[in-house]
């Protein structure tokens, strides 16, 4: 096969195993509005989002290749009535299905109908351990509060629950509060995730990333906690970010390797932020997933390691890490070839550095909230 | 050992076609299982006890060595260590 691009004819399929991992963000739309969003700058509207028949093709053509487990997220996958529908398919398909949700919108009418329609696990969000903070952060009154219910219906209604706390400058010092109300929910596994700086993170960067010292004291204070549980309770996972590392993180496992992304428009992407690289990627709706993974030029272009430039090209350590991320590499340098700066090999790790010292400066200027009000166009030259 | 291992519900087994193999899967992550541990693990069904497995696998695979008997407790410890089984 062939494809065009930038004039050149390229004829390159490299060997893939099939996408183990399908994220289906059915929409945008999110009732909260947190500042450490990953999702773009130019959310797509409701009315370009795909139908159900379209999702329900998607799920089939991804099950027949081989994925198995499948996250509903978005924004907020509630917002969509049909999300029953989706879950009774995939689940009838075999897939295990996720849930990733803000418990905005869940009820127990739903909780019941998702559970009769197969669902197998809930992750929920929190976006602090108390509600004056939660709210704040998420912007809306009484989600807290909202969101309780909701992990006492999770456990009500038998599914393992995972809840998620995204961990930023704003609340990273409350970690005795989320450990306490972690293990007070009865929760089966918590992410502790520090932020990673994608989409509205990116924007806000300078107000969320939290110092090293904070940083490390928080884990410390989680490995302790561990320490005491005697293996009993929540399992807590503990991400740190990688702007504090010297390597970068082997970004969804490699390029095309195990991830697939089908945003809200349709759009197949090797992983959720891909969309802002200076690329074409192809549509579900007019190529089979088959075709998408298997074919398409986008999906081939950082497979395997022939695309790398020095220092990665050169490097041992290449089969680890694949050269981490393309997408921090091209918001960092502006060239998406370039090492993920985060490597202290990268000519470029100053970039990171640099962002060290910025966010130190300003963790009182206010953020940029995500919201469509606020969406930022992103022009790709 | 008359003790009875359970499978634990966070963790559903099922045969993946694509894979060949019986998986794990759990929230977000899955456990590519080899032959002899799924057949292990689809015998833990919360009634049948360690010896009782032992002996249904033993007439399964009439061919497998004497001391398969310490194959499976190994499994079946090293099993509950990563949670995918209690004792009831
Ligand atoms: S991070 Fe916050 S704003 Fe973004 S989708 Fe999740 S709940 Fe909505
Ligand atoms: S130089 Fe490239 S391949 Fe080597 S460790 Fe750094 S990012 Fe990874």
């Amino acid at each position: 096969m062939s494809e065009i691009n930038n004039g050149q004819s390229e004829t390159r399929v490299i060997e893939a195993g099939p996408p183990l991992w399908l994220l289906a963000e059915i929409t945008y739309a999110c009732p909260l509005h947190c500042a450490y969003c990953s999702n773009p700058l130019n959310l797509t509207d409701k009315k370009d989002e795909i139908g159900t028949e379209e999702w329900l093709r998607v799920l089939s053509e991804a099950r027949d290749m081989g994925a198995v487990q499948l996250g509903f997220s978005g924004g907020e996958p509630l917002l969509r009535k049909d999300l029953e529908q989706m879950v009774a398919h995939a689940s009838e398909l075999g897939f295990y299905t996720n849930l990733i949700t803000s418990g905005i919108g869940m009820t127990e009418k739903r909780i019941a109908a998702l559970k009769d329609a197969g669902l197998d696990h809930i992750q929920l969000s929190f976006q602090a351990a108390n509600a004056e903070a939660n709210d704040l952060i998420g912007n809306r009154r009484h989600s807290f509060a909202q969101k309780l219910e909701v992990a006492k219906l999770i456990k009500q209604y038998e599914y393992p629950m995972v809840l998620n706390f995204c961990l930023t400058a704003q609340n990273i010092d409350q970690i005795d509060d989320v450990l306490a109300l972690a293990t007070e929910l009865d929760a089966d596994f918590v992410e502790l995730a520090t932020v990673q700086y994608y989409g509205w993170a990116y924007v806000n960067r300078d107000q969320l990333l939290p110092s090293k010292a904070t940083l490390e004291a928080a884990e410390a204070k989680v490995n302790a906690f561990r320490d005491k549980q005697n293996g009993k309770g929540p399992k807590f996972i503990f991400v740190s970010p990688d702007y504090y590392e010297d390597r970068p993180k082997a970004c969804m496992n490699g390029w095309g390797s195990t991830f697939l992304t089908v945003t809200p428009d349709g759009s197949a992407l090797p992983c959720h932020s891909a969309k802002i690289l200076p690329m074409t990627f192809p549509n579900v709706k007019d190529k089979s997933l088959q075709d998408i993974w298997y074919q398409d030029f986008s999906f081939n272009k950082f497979r395997g390691y022939d695309w790398m430039p020095s220092p990665c090209r050169d490097c041992d350590e290449k089969e680890k890490d694949f050269g981490g991320c393309r997408c921090q590499a091209y918001m960092l340098t502006g060239d998406m070839y370039q090492a993920d700066p985060v490597c202290s090999k990268s000519p470029h790790h100053h970039t990171i550095e640099a962002a060290i010292e910025s966010a130190a400066k300003q963790h009182d200027k206010s953020v940029i909230l995500r919201d469509p009000k606020n969406k930022i166009d992103i022009v790709t030259v | 050992m008359s003790q009875v291992p359970k499978r634990n519900r966070l963790y559903k087994l099922q045969f993946e076609k694509a894979q060949d193999s019986y998986v794990l899967l759990y929230p977000e992550g899955m456990v590519k299982l080899n032959p002899s541990a799924a057949e292990i693990l689809l015998q833990v069904d919360g009634e049948q006890s360690v010896d009782d497995i032992i002996i249904a696998l033993k007439t399964k695979f009439p061919e497998a060595p004497d001391d398969i008997g310490d194959d499976i407790t190994a499994f079946l410890s090293d099993a509950e260590s990563k949670d995918w089984i209690h004792y009831v």
